[in-house]
């Protein structure tokens, strides 16, 4: 678990300076981890919904997104640590919100193969997550399909990202 | 005269044919695929392997198909199209592609399949579209090993496929030439 951490901070120089006041960005990120906590798809979504109006209006400086990026990777990794723990406790797949980070929290929702998704937001119904978890869920089951999929390798497929976008901006 | 024929399948895919979960059907055959895919690395190699292996299947399967549908000779090549697609490929298949672009002197002709239940869920990868894989190829070694069973030497071939980006599904049949009887080697 410590292997993780050092993989995803040596990336990014920013993880402990810049500020974290950056929390007027209404992005949420996705993340579907394999079974060897190696990470197989990513994405953000800038969430239109929720009626945030940001201080000042100014877009997000392109050094600060990548801060953004690597703390997000960050907070993901060290959640799959609390995923591990309530796994054992429910026999629900959709495990709600498993941590808090600053004003953020963590959803997870863990398959049957092992394969833990996790989505980083702001406050959101649990309704709309779930729904948005079983969509990405299905799709991943049509990709393992796939006879050309190598299961816990990374998903590089373009139909598969539009597919989770369209399903992110109907939930999210 | 196409109707009968449908009728015909339709009653051999009812009653006579013994049927399989179409998905455990689906993931075989991809994994096949997949797995030539790995041992060849050159696509044509691949397409080959599978009109091979679909000639091999052909061959037997022409006379499980006879023995099903207990139908006499076709009288032209035409109606060796209808009797392919309307019974054959709906007895083992359950899907009826349509017969078209017959050529005028009626040697040629089209199939185009709406749905193919080979292909379900299939993702190419983007090396396999630069290439040339046509992932369908058994169905075309099919149809050459069956025909050539009752003396037709067809070329068949895939035209264009949806998992490659096209719109339609199509496979194209030519007659080269019907075959004569010929004397088993070492009789004279």
């Amino acid at each position: 678990m410590n292997a993780t951490h050092s993989s995803s901070s040596s990336g990014g120089s920013g993880i402990g300076s810049g500020p974290l006041g950056y929390g007027n960005a209404p992005t949420c990120y996705f993340v579907m981890i394999g079974t060897k906590d190696n990470p197989i798809y990513e994405a953000e979504f800038i969430a239109v919904n929720t009626a945030r109006s940001s201080s000042g209006g100014a877009t997000i400086p392109e050094a600060k997104k990548e801060e953004f990026r690597h703390l997000n990777q960050f907070i993901a990794h060290s959640a799959l640590d609390m995923v591990e723990d309530i796994q054992w406790s429910t026999n629900q797949m959709y495990l709600k919100s498993i941590d808090k980070f600053n004003e953020r929290f963590i959803s997870a929702y863990l398959t049957a193969g092992n394969i833990k998704l996790l989505l980083l937001h702001d406050a959101k119904s649990e309704d709309a997550i779930r729904n948005f978890f079983n969509d990405c869920y299905e799709l991943y089951i049509k990709t393992l399909l796939n006879p050309f999929y190598e299961p816990n390798s990374i998903i590089s497929s373009a139909a598969f990202d539009t597919k989770v976008r369209l399903s992110a901006k109907r939930y999210l | 005269m196409a109707k009968q024929y449908k009728t015909l399948g339709d009653d051999i895919w009812k009653n006579k044919v013994e049927k399989i979960n179409a998905e455990l059907f689906t993931l075989t055959y991809g994994s096949i695929v997949a797995q030539l895919v790995k041992d060849y690395e050159d696509f044509s190699e691949v397409n080959k392997q599978l009109e091979k292996m679909g000639y091999n299947i052909g061959t037997r399967l022409i006379e499980d198909f006879l023995a099903r549908s207990a139908v006499g000779r076709c009288q032209d090549f035409r109606e060796t199209a209808e009797m392919v697609s309307k019974v054959g490929f709906k007895m083992f298949l359950n899907i009826t592609p349509a017969v078209t672009n017959i050529s005028a002197d009626g040697r040629e002709f089209s199939l185009v399949l709406d749905e193919n239940p080979l292909a379900e869920c299939v993702e190419l990868p983007d090396q396999a579209l630069v290439d040339e894989l046509w992932y369908s190829n058994i169905l075309c070694g099919v149809l050459r090993g069956s025909l050539e069973m009752v003396q037709m030497q067809v070329d068949a071939f895939f035209v264009t496929d949806t998992l490659r980006g096209d719109d339609i599904t199509e496979i194209r049949v030519k007659l080269v030439r019907y075959l004569e009887e010929e004397v088993p080697a070492g009789e004279d």
